[in-house]
């Protein structure tokens, strides 16, 4: 038996027992970005295929909640932050091996790009919308007539912001729950399927909901497996990987981990997404609202479970 | 250069000498501390076996928590002192989860603090607080690169481990054993 305590009384808020330095912000940040991500990789997407006519809530109302997503999320992250005043220095740095000074820099790209395609479809919204500037019509008039050039990195962009809302978290040794490569294909795909989710709420035309619940069908079934992955992975690791993986199973998460992410978030919703494909009628908003909030809970339980994992020595 | 500390797990009594120098020499508010004592009891009586550790920032070789910070708050000054600017630190919290020995703390100004090796008294030649303070003596800071300097020699002549070095950051804090 072997026992280790304190015994200078150390008790740090916020550190002891448990680390828990990341509240509600980071998950909500994470979420925002998977989620914008999924919307504008696949509006970049059937932009490059010429499908606007028939994806108009993929290629141009979705993408419309894009910004706000984006900088509520870079709102989050300045929340998060305990030193608030300082926050510009963000921005006058640039640090290649930050995960955080990534996100930063790749959401103040991604933002006005987003800015950009939404509002070169505004005046299909209001038509009466008139920029009051010479240079901002032409400027529309500019990317109206080059949208699949944009489309491009547009599309790029979206995937490496995906995949960055797991490396946050994966590229942290510290944290044994985290530290796995597989994180950020994971939360790419779990951001595309929300992405997805939120088209099909958006859409109202039923072919195209089709073919993204489709989609997010596919999304679904490879976040699955990347999920029994992850945990196989932790299995086959160090004590400390095993730890991890234990939390979910048998452990303290293992209850909401099941519940909420895999039947609620990910099993269920693709059980009646099945079921409507073959035909029987179900209202499609159930599973698309239960996916985006598998999403949301999946982000809370990992950064949550992720810190109290930790080298014990 | 190449600062080190030493602590002989077999001479420390558990006082707790040393968390409150540095508690008093830093000025490091009430309810947190940059340096505390552990106890590790193994095995069960009448077979058992202590040990104590004051432990610190390792201020490791290869340190996760500089590598992932944002504006270069957290950087290395001369000799491998792992040091933060509070004047460019933003609180992002990112080398809080990146330290596995959990290190460091978000101090109530808002930024991110640790054990500096006291460096402003490394400078004029001094020993950190803590160790000068140690009624045991069982601490020997110096520099790994002299080799006749106490701490080599020390690391010479005992068996030594430090804190799991399976998380890959190559601490400098040993424990004699
Ligand atoms: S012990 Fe933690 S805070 Fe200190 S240098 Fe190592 S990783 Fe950084
Ligand atoms: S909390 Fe401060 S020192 Fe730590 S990584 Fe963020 S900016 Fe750097």
């Amino acid at each position: 038996m072997k026992e280790e305590l304190f015994v200078s009384g150390r008790n740090i808020p916020n550190i002891d027992p448990y680390l828990n330095i990341w509240h509600w912000q980071i998950p909500i940040y994470l979420f925002l970005g998977g989620l914008a991500a999924g919307i504008l990789f696949l509006a970049g997407v059937y932009t490059i295929l010429g499908k606007e006519k028939e994806m108009q809530a993929t290629v141009k109302w979705a993408p419309f909640i894009v910004p706000f997503a984006l900088i509520i999320g870079l709102g989050m992250l300045f929340l998060d932050l305990k030193h608030k005043l300082y926050f510009w220095q963000l921005y006058t740095t640039i640090r290649l091996q930050s995960p955080m000074g990534w996100g930063a820099w790749v959401l103040m790209i991604m933002t006005p790009i987003s800015i950009i395609w939404s509002a070169s479809y505004l005046r299909e919204v209001f038509p009466n919308w008139d920029w009051k500037f010479k240079f901002l019509c032409t400027f529309e008039a500019w990317v109206i007539k080059n949208r699949k050039l944009i489309a491009w990195p547009m599309a790029i962009y979206a995937v490496i912001l995906g995949i960055y809302t797991g490396i946050l978290l994966s590229a942290f040794n510290a944290r044994p729950l985290w530290n796995t490569t597989i994180l950020g294909p994971l939360f790419l795909v779990s951001g595309m399927s929300t992405g997805a989710a939120t088209i099909i709420l958006m859409s109202k035309n039923h072919e195209e909901r089709k073919l993204i619940s489709r989609l997010d069908l596919l999304f679904i079934a490879v976040e699955l497996f990347f999920i029994v992955h992850m945990i196989m992975g932790f299995l086959a690791g160090s004590q400390v990987q095993i730890d991890a993986a234990n939390l979910f199973l048998g452990g303290q998460f293992t209850v909401p981990f099941f519940v909420f992410v895999i039947i609620l978030g990910l099993l269920f919703p693709a059980v009646l997404e099945i079921l409507e494909l073959i035909g029987f009628k179900m209202p499609i908003i159930i599973p698309a609202i239960l996916v985006l909030l598998g999403g949301l809970i999946f982000r809370f339980i990992m950064v949550e479970a992720g810190q109290i994992t930790r080298y014990l020595y | 250069m190449r600062y080190a500390m030493a602590i002989d797990t077999r001479k420390c009594v558990g006082c707790s000498d040393c968390v409150v120098a540095c508690q008093t020499e830093n000025d490091v508010p009430i309810g947190f501390c940059r340096d505390w004592v552990t106890e590790t009891v193994d095995g069960t009586y009448p077979n058992v076996s202590i040990e104590l550790r004051s432990e610190r920032c390792n201020h490791c070789d290869n340190s996760p928590c500089v590598r992932c910070c944002p504006t270069g708050a957290s950087h290395f000054e001369d000799g491998g002192i792992v040091l933060v600017t509070h004047n460019k630190c933003i609180g992002c919290g990112a080398c809080i989860q990146s330290c596995p020995y959990e290190a460091r703390y978000s101090h109530p100004d808002g930024y991110v603090d640790k054990c500096t090796f006291c460096i402003h008294r490394v400078r004029k030649g001094e020993n950190p607080a803590c160790v000068s303070v140690c009624p045991t003596k069982c601490m020997y800071f110096g520099d790994l690169d002299d080799p006749n300097s106490e701490i080599v020699n020390v690391l010479k002549n005992r068996k030594f481990k430090a804190l799991s070095p399976e998380a890959g950051t190559k601490p400098n804090i040993f424990y004699l054993t």
